[in-house]
């Protein structure tokens, strides 16, 4: 008993430690991003390894997400005679959460597991501590830039998989199953707010951005720099991310949507 | 120095689709495109009850979009409500003794303010107030009266 | 005065004691090595010297500056002049070698790119590697990554290097090729070297001055000839690799002929 509550209590603090470890890690990032803008091209070569590597898979899943809502929504729509809200039940339920939320998960198993990987094995192979010892902090010439490069990227990534969902629900939606495609966009537009719903979303996928990448980065930095632990650390990363995604969007949403 | 290049020219077309995304979400989704014409003039109306009548609900005549409610108030001393719509400017000829209704797109749609115009030679301007309104229809008072007059027409 | 003072040094890693009072000095213009068995935290001392670890008790000069004391710009202003060799390399995988060795120039001055080029074609040539710059350190061999290594480490003029385990899994030849360029590298450039190693032959070929490091504590210093003529039993084993003696072969524990007679354990 005494043992499980001492297991318990050594978890705690392991945690808590961590955290702070995180926090403080952060903070180092952050001091390290005005500098970048003096330096932009390493932003934009991460950003090229970050959102463009992410991009396949996004625009994949995005096509299929939105077909796939076509259909079901169609389905269940057509029993009240609704289908003509087909466009808006796809754009509200892609910008406010899937768009956000399916491209954060995607974001963390694609773009998020190679951070942790690579900046595990940058630390595994010493070369982190090398620059150090060139004079070079590693976590402004790396670490910052990637973290900005995840900023960048994420917001974006969610904006496309949400517009290419919609396209792929009004493809499923008007030339398989003949919904009208006025009444597709038109109803869309008529119940989507710019401010409410695209804005919050937006929003919701910066957060996400930060959140993921942060994850990421700090699961590299602080990983066992041994094969095992930067494996380990890979896999801490996409569950941690997940989590937080989910929980995150939860409260976002109550903030957002919670006094409608 | 070449590969640099080239990585650089797909970042920039990577962030360009992005926000092209993005625009197109706030265009041809979002009702931003709305927005652009919102300059006009004033009106109020007041309804004994407005239903689940919402700020920013489409105004229509014969089903064109002529203007949007900008907000919604009660009245203190009457206790109807009193809503304030926006008209677009364009629409200028609308008669004086227009009637306004808050209706119902479809069964469980949204609900919006239908007007019917007058006859009139004079024209609404900033300011003014529709007299003739009539309230939404609340769909549990419906169902109440129908079945109330059943019930007496069974007795 | 000598470049390097270690004064009464402790340090713990959790609560083992990886040092417990060490004295060094470092001469300048120098080969020095520092030897001991594997587990010695010989590593662990260059990266006290570098600042990347804060030492429990005692202090740390280098130039005449105490290096746990420095704010974080002079910190990494005193490692501007030092240069330390990664037991790895420690290569920028992402970098071609001519981009890793360029990689402290173009971070830390502001020089045009065609004297980047010079100095770093210079450098290469002094390593032997300056046809191999286009390479990815993956296309290295550990030995040339080493020597790009160390180009890079000297790529800023340093006043001194920091070898960690320079000669370990080497093949004869690459081997015999680090301790030539370690040698002539301190003799053109006026470097100060310390060189980590338990490659006794090949350390003490090079090193002028050699401590002798175990448990904690400093067990024998002196020149490569004071140690081989040493009195010490332990210094004897270490210097001339004897399987027995005062380390022990066999791990600590009750006697074969005990444990024989002992089924117990199978039961």
């Amino acid at each position: 008993m005494i043992n499980l509550i001492r297991s318990l209590g050594r978890w705690g603090l392991g945690t808590f430690e961590r955290l702070g470890r995180g926090h403080l890690f952060l903070l180092h990032i952050l001091a390290g991003i005005p500098g970048l803008f003096l330096r932009f091209s390493l932003v934009i070569q991460q950003v090229y390894s970050v959102g463009v590597l992410s991009l396949l898979i996004i625009l994949i899943s995005g096509l299929f997400v939105g077909m796939v809502l076509g259909l079901q929504g169609y389905n269940t729509l057509v029993d009240f005679g609704a289908e003509e809200s087909l466009g808006v039940l796809v754009s509200l339920s892609l910008v406010r959460e899937l768009g956000p939320v399916v491209s954060a998960l995607l974001f963390a198993g694609r773009a998020g597991s190679a951070l942790t990987a690579e900046i595990g094995l940058m630390k595994s192979t010493e070369q982190l501590s090398g620059m150090e010892m060139m004079a070079v902090d590693p976590i402004r010439r790396v670490i910052a830039p990637r973290f900005m490069a995840g900023l960048i990227s994420m917001p974006l990534l969610a904006a496309i998989f949400s517009a290419v969902g919609i396209i792929g629900a009004f493809l499923v939606g008007h030339g398989l199953l003949g919904v009208d495609d006025g009444a597709f966009w038109s109803q869309m537009q008529a119940k989507t707010d710019f401010y409410d719903d695209i804005m919050n979303g937006v929003i919701k996928s910066v957060v996400f951005g930060f959140v993921v990448t942060w994850i990421a980065l700090f699961e590299g930095h602080d990983a066992i720099p041994t094969s095992e632990g930067v494996g380990r650390a890979t896999t801490r990363t996409v569950v941690h991310s997940a989590f937080a995604i989910l929980g995150l969007d939860f409260v976002l949403t109550a903030l957002m949507f919670g006094d409608e | 120095m070449m590969q640099n290049k080239s990585t650089e020219i797909i970042v920039g077309m990577f962030v360009a689709a992005g926000i092209a995304a993005l625009f197109m979400l706030a265009m041809k989704v979002s009702n931003l495109g709305d927005f652009t014409d919102e300059a006009g003039y004033q009106v109020t109306a007041e309804f004994e009850n407005i239903g689940g009548l919402k700020v920013r609900a489409p105004v229509t005549m014969a089903g064109v979009r002529v203007g949007r409610v900008s907000s919604i108030n009660l009245d203190p001393t009457t206790y109807n409500a009193e809503v304030t719509i926006n008209m677009y400017s364009q629409f200028d000829n609308i008669p004086y003794d227009t009637s306004a209704s808050i209706y119902t797109a479809g069964l469980l749609g949204e609900q919006y303010i239908g007007l019917v115009a007058g006859a009139e030679e004079e024209f609404l301007q900033d300011g003014d107030v529709i007299d003739l309104t009539q309230p939404a229809l609340v769909l549990e008072q419906v169902i109440g009266q129908f079945l109330y007059s059943k019930a007496e027409g069974e007795e | 005065m000598p470049l390097i003072k270690i004064r009464d040094l402790h340090f713990y890693r959790g609560n083992r004691a990886i040092f417990e009072g060490v004295n060094i000095d470092i001469e300048r213009g120098k080969v020095t090595a520092i030897m001991g068995p594997s587990g010695t935290g010989k590593t662990t001392l260059l990266k006290l010297i570098g600042g990347q670890l804060r030492p429990d008790k005692g202090t740390i000069e280098v130039d005449g500056q105490n290096v746990h004391k420095l704010s974080r710009s002079d910190l990494y202003e005193l490692r501007k002049r030092m240069g330390m060799l990664f037991q790895s390399g420690a290569l920028l995988t992402d970098l071609t070698v001519y981009d890793n060795v360029a990689f402290p120039l173009r971070e830390h001055t502001n020089l045009p790119e065609s004297m980047i080029r010079d100095l770093v074609l210079m450098k290469l040539q002094a390593v032997g590697l300056r046809n191999a710059r286009n390479l990815q350190p993956a296309e290295l061999s550990g030995g040339m990554a080493r020597r790009v290594a160390l180009a890079r480490a000297v790529a800023l003029e340093p006043m001194m290097i920091m070898y960690d385990e320079p000669f370990t899994g080497q093949d004869p030849i690459s081997m015999g090729t680090l301790v030539n360029l370690i040698h002539r590298m301190n003799d053109a450039m006026g470097l100060t070297s310390i060189v980590v190693s338990h490659d006794v032959a090949e350390t003490a070929e090079i090193a002028d001055y050699i401590y002798l490091l175990s448990g904690g504590k400093i067990i024998e210093h002196g020149s490569p000839v004071q140690l081989r003529r040493s009195g010490s039993q332990w210094v004897q084993q270490f210097m001339q690799g004897l399987p027995d003696g005062p380390v022990p072969f066999h791990y600590a524990g009750p006697d074969f002929d005990e444990d024989l007679l002992k089924p117990e354990e199978y039961a």
